[in-house]
């Protein structure tokens, strides 16, 4: 009886078209918007701030880059690391150069210069599809690591040839550094997040989501009703960018603070993102925060239980979760091919009709 | 009814045929050495049903793919609406008001019925990606217009129950009328269907017809169509081209067609004495 759809009926196009046209799933949502902004931020600690709630945000928010990229308009991409990267320098080099304006801005910002590099690397895929343009895209990643690395204009020549963000507040309240209060992180991932997946979900649902889903579905068809394909890929790249380099920017701002790039944004980093889409669900935004909470919270989760709860030592608990993150993963893939959002999907739709299928 | 090549004929069951909406001159299309049509010309005229038949090979679909501007043809010029029409790429002829529907179903499998249909309505809508994202206001207000002229569309094709239902899960008759909803949804002035009955049972057949018959009657669209049943294409059409081998060996209304010797000689073979 979770559901009770009873007299809960659209009466008009804009209250059929809702994100939760379900008045069920619309309340559960403003709850979580409550406790998200009202109560965790009372309560939470370094520990949970550091090791889950930031890198879940954070993820997220790449996630729903990389799935508008690649779930929504279906081209691959294995750059993502080396765009969070393009992001977090972005963002270091404006705070560096223009220390009087708003870290918010810088971050939007470093978004922007993000979309402009990430649409350059999708030029390709006018010419190229699947495999062939994951192995482009593969390239923009080594490049752009290997040049954040070399030229170092990027670094402001330091000796380390790392990236360290200094002390920057928001109406007062320190959000970077290492002075930052848990909660101040944690409240600008959010508020970006929420920015991010309000932004992604109207695009998705209007007339540009329309084009990118037609793209990738059968590109020749959606020429012929019209749809630009140069436009509707180059901006698919664009918005996935943005966010991507959002992400970028939070991470290497408020997250860790200091950066080594190949450490940080490296090749890893992609195939972790493009991971939590495939587990998600390529092609939904709750796939994003799925598969963004599945990969972050499942070392975490391991460790607790293996190292705290029976007590084994570290090392065998981190072969473990290489055995059983991986484990888990192919059986995901093999039950269900569509991720976590597709899970979800399936369970709503017995629920709906729950205690009475018949 | 007359044989009206120059357009202006009443037909026998009262409706106008206009002006010529579409003339091909003299197309010739080649991929490297095979001719895939050789010097064909026809038109079509406002508001009529234009069948194009032949024999497998004869390149009905080459042409029909020229008229929606997916190959270029090497000769010839494509008049549409009284001026020539330079080479265009497909999705800019989608903007002239000229939609199709595939001989193999081309629908977007990833998304439900309502959105494929909406898709037909991509040429009409405007506003740009910040509006979208921001969506109140004006982007919110065209995706409910055009949401609107939708309805209408999955009314007159009576596929309101399965508005919602992804694509991948239709039958394949359903599919086909998915198809030509996101086609209407243009509101095309010339719609192209590329074997709209290929594969469907007779009531499915039954059911086709009347729809493209009412389409043609309500809406006042030209129609350009391709099939190989014949007993559709002569009662459906106003006039049929018959093509063979890429060249066009006849042209006229379905009972000239019928009694053309080169026509029957091409469907039912020549005795070589």
């Amino acid at each position: 009886m979770l559901y009770r759809e009873a007299g809960d009926y659209s009466t008009s196009y804009p209250e059929d078209s809702q994100t939760f046209p379900i008045k069920f799933d619309r309340y559960r949502y403003y709850v979580i918007l409550a406790v998200a902004f009202l109560v965790i931020p009372f309560f939470i600690n370094d520990y949970w701030a550091n090791a889950v709630l930031v890198p879940f945000l954070i993820y997220s928010i790449a996630a729903i880059g990389l799935n508008i990229l690649t779930g929504y308009c279906g081209q691959v991409s294995l750059g993502t690391g080396g765009f969070m990267a393009v992001g977090a320098y972005a963002c270091y080099k404006l705070m560096t150069s223009f220390p009087e304006i708003s870290i918010m801005i810088h971050i939007l910002l470093a978004g922007g210069v993000t979309a402009a590099v990430v649409t350059l690397f999708g030029l390709p895929s006018l010419r190229i599809k699947g495999f062939y343009l994951a192995v482009s895209t593969l390239a923009a990643q080594f490049f752009l690591v290997w040049m954040f690395n070399k030229v170092p204009w990027f670094y402001n020549y330091s000796m380390t040839g790392m990236i360290g963000s200094p002390e920057r507040t928001v109406l007062g309240i320190v959000v970077t550094g290492p002075a930052t209060d848990a909660w101040a992180k944690y409240m600008i991932c959010l508020i970006f997040v929420t920015l991010c997946a309000v932004l992604a979900r109207n695009m998705t649902r209007g007339s540009v989501g329309r084009k990118w889903m037609a793209i990738r579905d059968m590109d020749i068809a959606a020429e012929i009703i019209g749809v630009n394909p140069l436009m509707a890929k180059l901006s698919a790249f664009a918005v996935s960018g943005f966010f991507i380099g959002i992400a970028g920017a939070l991470f290497f701002s408020v997250y860790l603070g200091a950066i080594e790039v190949t450490e940080a944004f490296g090749i890893e980093k992609s195939f972790l993102v493009l991971f939590m889409v495939i587990i998600g669900g390529l092609g939904s935004i709750f796939g994003s925060f799925a598969g963004a909470a599945f990969m972050v919270l499942l070392p975490v989760l391991l460790k607790n239980l293996l190292v705290g709860g029976l007590d084994w030592p570290t090392d065998l608990a981190q072969h473990l979760y290489f055995i059983i993150a991986g484990g888990l993963i192919i059986i995901f893939l093999i039950l269900e091919p569509h991720g976590l959002a597709q899970l979800w999907r399936v369970a709503k739709e017995k629920l709906r009709l729950w205690p009475f299928p018949h | 009814m007359s044989n009206g090549s120059e357009g202006n004929f009443v037909t026998t069951d009262g409706r106008n045929i206009g002006g010529v909406m579409m003339e091909m001159k003299n197309i010739t299309l080649r991929f490297g050495g095979v001719v895939a049509l050789e010097n064909i010309s026809f038109n079509i005229l406002e508001g009529e049903v234009r069948a194009i038949i032949g024999p497998n090979g004869a390149g009905k679909s080459s042409m029909l793919n020229v008229i929606s501007g997916f190959y270029i043809p090497q000769e010839g010029e494509v008049i549409f609406q009284g001026s020539p029409r330079p080479s265009l790429k497909p999705f800019e002829v989608a903007h002239q008001g000229i939609a199709r529907t595939f001989q193999n179903i081309a629908l977007f499998e990833g998304m439900s019925v309502l959105d494929n249909v909406m898709t037909g309505r991509l040429t009409k809508m405007k506003t740009g990606i910040f509006s979208q994202m921001i969506w109140a206001g004006k982007a919110e207000r065209e995706e409910i217009e055009n949401r609107e002229a939708v309805e209408k569309i999955i009314d007159f094709l009576e596929i309101q129950a399965i508005r919602k239902t992804p694509v991948s899960r239709l039958p394949y008759g359903l599919k086909k009328r998915v198809e030509l909803a996101r086609a209407l949804a243009a509101e095309p002035n010339l719609l192209l269907l590329d074997e709209p009955m290929a594969g469907m049972n007779v009531e499915e057949k039954q059911d086709m017809s009347r729809f493209i018959l009412d389409v043609n009657s309500e809406f006042g669209t030209t129609i350009a169509l391709i099939e190989h049943d014949m007993g559709v294409v002569m009662d459906l059409s106003d006039r049929v081209v018959v093509m063979d081998y890429g060249r066009k060996i006849g042209d006229g209304t379905p009972d000239e067609v019928r009694n053309n010797q080169e026509v029957i000689d091409a469907y039912l073979g020549v005795s070589h004495d």
